[in-house]
């Protein structure tokens, strides 16, 4: 008996509509139901409560203290990101070129952060930077400072924190990047007479350009609606959006304002990311095919 | 190491006059020597192919001379310097890939011009330069495009142009021709010949592809288990093999088993007694002695075919039509041995179970000892 093509495959490469309409399904029904939904009941009251109104977006542009919190949460996550980059590439760099024991222990020790909690790494920097902490001690201690110093509750400590904890996101997508990248090509650079600097500069680092986009745009975004380490390790002068916004909802009450801020947040990503996209044209690296 | 047979002036040239030498060179991975005291020269402007099966330590050669590997003793000389530690980028050598040799993010013209750039040349001249090696490949136009927009042959004549646009000492290249199809792989072969030879340019070619390192080279070096086997022009190599590893390795070979029946110098007539009971003359390749096991090899064009009663009978087991030739594999008392026809041999098409005598001249057939 000669076997029918099910008609949920089409050869061996791509699935028929329906079948990736079925595969696709769990998700899109949680995304709708979890995140659509609730975000855009969020929206419509920061719009329609008690009836049409910009009043709430209005108090957001017209308060300082509300785009002091906005413009601070861009800047300490586009600060975040730039130091996961910058601590991330060259690891990520060298493990490229890792294999073995050696590459599995620092695989292990990239993502051994994203197996603990969160809120237990956040404690851990708490237990590092507070008054009479293991900073404090060691910097008395060897008598670089006279008296222990304020770490917690400061802007750097929100940064240090947060860059340990978004780490990973940056380096794993770059390590795939620099580990998909050929040696060919930089053997190529040099034998034309590339020094180490200029394989990088004008081979390395322009090919792995998709790997840096990806996990700085991840780092970026996870930044943007952080909440625990923020909340923990800074004070009301480090406060970020996503504390301000928990402030409106449990302690307030004020769900359309809420949702207001989160509407020009939104508005503010998306607005980010086009100019991103803009900017750095990702099929610019690898040309057309 | 043997020294070839007519050939031992063409050797190991260690004096002045050659632009790379490669002196006891030998590199070590773990307890395997992957090249095990490899000498060679390359002479200025010579087209020299380093041949060998994979893992004849071919492409760690190349490595050591392009200074992406070095070696554990022995020496590198380009243009009378030693430049066994330089680095790559100061060693002033082209290199042509396998693949991945065009960098995918800048256009063809940018590619050419990268050399260029690296040697802090100015603007207009290194595209002017540029524009003219893209013209030397014959791809004047395509300077815009990227590489992903060219074909496989392009790619290569692109990386060829890069290559050669700085007029570096030496050109290497480490089977740039594998990944291309069968066609257009001999016409690049022939193309790739035109350009070396109209530059003048010294150019190291590693390769598997027999075919193509006698197309191409002016000699050949062949490796095998990290050691240089010999090196010899095309033709030394082909009729005069100084190994049994060489005479099967370059073109096709019957190997014969038989037993010396006297000694012999090599170069000399040698008379042996064939597996399988007939007696035959051959010429010693190696020193032999009487009584000694031989291996007689060959060539399958070599190998006459007639129906006169004396001599090494065979008969036909099975004839192979390929268009310009036919290979007949016939059963003697000894191996079965492969022998090529034309296709207006006096024979026609020999049915199965014909009987013929096998004739060879003598120096066609060359004893190695076993």
């Amino acid at each position: 008996m000669k076997a029918r093509p099910s008609r949920f495959m089409l050869g061996g490469r791509t699935y028929s509509p329906a079948a990736s309409l079925l595969l696709a399904t769990p998700f899109l029904l949680v995304l709708m139901l979890a995140f659509l939904l609730p975000l855009g009941m969020l929206l419509r009251e920061s719009l329609f409560v008690p009836s049409f109104t910009v009043e709430h977006y209005r108090r957001v542009f017209d308060e300082p203290v509300y785009l002091r919190v906005m413009y601070r949460t861009i800047r300490i996550s586009a600060l975040v990101t730039l130091i996961s980059l910058l601590l991330g590439y060259p690891l990520a760099a060298m493990m490229a070129r890792t294999r073995g024991l050696m590459l599995n222990l620092l695989l292990v020790a990239v993502l051994l952060p994203l197996w603990t909690s969160v809120l237990v790494r956040t404690y851990a920097w708490l237990v590092l930077l507070q008054r009479n902490g293991v900073v404090n001690d060691l910097l008395t201690g060897l008598g670089i400072v006279d008296a222990p110093m304020q770490l917690l509750r400061t802007e750097g400590a929100v940064v240090l924190a947060m860059s340990h904890v978004l780490l990973p996101f940056v380096v794993l997508p770059l390590y795939a990047t620099l580990r998909a990248i050929p040696d060919d090509y930089a053997r190529a650079a040099r034998m034309l007479g590339a020094n180490g600097f200029a394989v990088f500069r004008h081979v390395t680092l322009p090919l792995s350009m998709p790997g840096i986009t990806s996990g700085c745009v991840m780092v970026f975004l996870l930044a943007l609606g952080f909440f625990v380490t923020p909340a923990l390790i800074g004070g009301p002068q480090q406060m970020m959006l996503a504390t301000l916004v928990q402030q409106q909802v449990t302690e307030l009450l004020n769900w359309p304002f809420a949702g207001a801020i989160i509407g020009v947040l939104l508005l503010a990503v998306l607005g980010l990311m086009i100019v991103f996209h803009r900017v750095i044209r990702l099929d610019r690296f690898v040309g057309q095919a | 190491m043997r020294a070839a047979a007519g050939g031992a002036e063409l050797r190991t040239g260690t004096g002045n006059g050659e632009h790379v030498g490669v002196h006891e060179l030998v590199k070590r991975y773990g307890d395997v020597a992957a090249v095990d005291g490899v000498t060679f020269g390359v002479r200025t402007g010579e087209f020299l192919a380093l041949l060998g099966p994979s893992g004849s330590g071919k492409t760690t050669v190349l490595m050591n001379i392009a200074g992406f590997d070095f070696p554990d003793f022995g020496r590198i000389e380009i243009g009378g310097q030693d430049v066994t530690w330089t680095p790559s980028h100061k060693r002033n050598l082209g290199m042509v890939f396998q693949r991945y040799t065009l960098f995918p993010h800048m256009t063809v013209l940018d590619n050419i011009a990268f050399p260029l750039r690296m040697r802090k040349i100015g603007r207009a001249e290194r595209e002017e330069r540029a524009r003219v090696a893209l013209r030397t490949v014959r791809l004047e136009g395509y300077g815009e495009r990227k590489p992903a927009q060219l074909s496989g042959g392009q790619q290569q004549r692109v990386a060829m142009a890069r290559a050669v646009v700085y007029n570096p000492e030496v050109l290497l290249m480490d089977e740039p021709l594998s990944a291309l199809d069968k066609n257009l792989r001999e016409e690049m072969q022939i193309e790739i010949k035109h350009l070396q030879r109209e530059l003048g340019v010294t150019v190291i070619f590693v390769t598997h592809d027999q075919t193509e390192a006698l197309t191409m080279a002016d000699r050949i070096a062949v490796l095998d288990l990290g050691k240089l086997q010999q090196l010899d022009t095309p033709k030394a190599l082909y009729e005069q093999p100084t190994s049994a590893f060489v005479a099967g390795f370059i073109g096709e070979t019957n190997f014969w088993p038989a037993v010396a029946s006297g000694d012999a110098v090599a170069g000399s007539e040698l008379g042996v007694t064939l597996e399988g009971g007939e007696r035959a003359t051959v010429t010693a390749a190696d020193a032999i002695r009487g009584g000694q096991k031989v291996k007689v090899a060959i060539r399958p064009e070599n190998i006459r075919l007639s129906k006169d009663g004396a001599g090494v009978q065979a008969s036909v087991e099975e004839a192979i039509y390929a268009g310009s030739i036919t290979t007949l594999l016939l059963r003697s008392k000894g191996p079965t041995l492969r022998v090529r026809v034309g296709p207006d041999g006096a024979l026609g098409e020999p049915a199965p179970g014909t009987p013929f005598t096998l004739g060879w001249q003598t120096r066609h057939a060359r004893a190695y000892a076993a």
